[in-house]
């Protein structure tokens, strides 16, 4: 495969539809997703581990930087999580059409704004 | 015809990613589901409290399927994102080592959160 060929999506040349923002924040949500693994592990590992490293993650988390890395983490699992309901919906031949595939675009939109706006509610209050 | 397989995806066949990155997804959506009910309607959580959630046999077996949930559907994003973008005619005649090394770089971040992961939910 690497003779050249031609090529005719030049991504760079194409004003892109709604769609492929949701596609693209996607791919970008899960690979954030794959770096707080390690903070989710650090956490639950800390959690369990004793009554006073528990007590430690608590105390983290009321301060500002432990909370926005929280919140950041929770926004890409949120988005992700929605981005993805929309997948599985669509695997099962709902919302296929190109009018569909743009509502369900928008409405992956608004869901997700809406649990971030929800997450950081449940990090500071 | 032969199929060609590709030597660092996961399952070996699109086909199989495809099912396993969804199961994946609905298993790691069920803890999520969970634990988010279960932290929201026990705000004041102390240790024991949740040191005895996370010993029952159920929170285990869901800890551990979640866990392997994660490294599976962690294995086949990174590989469609790494196998889409880190490409020769995106990147010229260096993408291919250059992907290889990320490649197995991911794969063996994947393999360290999961034995780490196990160690923590399995060893309680």
């Amino acid at each position: 495969m690497n003779k050249k060929r031609p090529v005719n999506l030049d991504i760079g040349t194409i004003q892109l539809p709604v769609t492929s923002y949701v596609s693209i924040l996607h791919r970008v949500s899960g690979v954030v997703l794959f770096a707080a693994i390690a903070i989710f592990l650090w956490v639950l590992d800390a959690s369990l581990s004793s009554e006073e490293s528990f007590n430690a993650v608590k105390e983290c988390m009321s301060g500002t930087f432990c909370q926005l890395i929280i919140w950041a983490s929770l926004a890409a699992l949120a988005y992700h999580m929605v981005a993805g309901i929309r997948h599985l919906i669509m695997d099962f031949g709902i919302g296929e059409t190109l009018e569909g595939g743009r509502l369900g675009a928008k409405v992956v939109f608004i869901i997700a704004a809406v649990l971030i706006i929800l997450a950081g509610v449940w990090v500071w209050a | 015809m032969g199929m060609i397989t590709n030597v660092t995806s996961f399952g070996r066949s699109g086909l199989y990613d495809w099912l396993l990155q969804r199961t994946t997804a609905v298993v790691m959506a069920i803890y999520v589901v969970f634990v988010t009910f279960y932290l929201l309607t026990n705000p004041n959580l102390d240790y024991s409290q949740w040191l005895a959630l996370n010993s029952h046999i159920c929170m285990k077996v869901l800890n551990v399927l979640t866990v392997l949930s994660i490294a599976i559907h962690a294995w086949i994003g990174l590989w469609a994102v790494l196998t889409d973008y880190v490409t020769v005619r995106l990147l010229g005649p260096k993408a291919t080592p250059l992907r290889i090394f990320f490649q197995l770089g991911m794969i063996t971040i994947t393999l360290v959160y999961l034995i780490w992961a196990l160690d923590i939910v399995w060893g309680i």
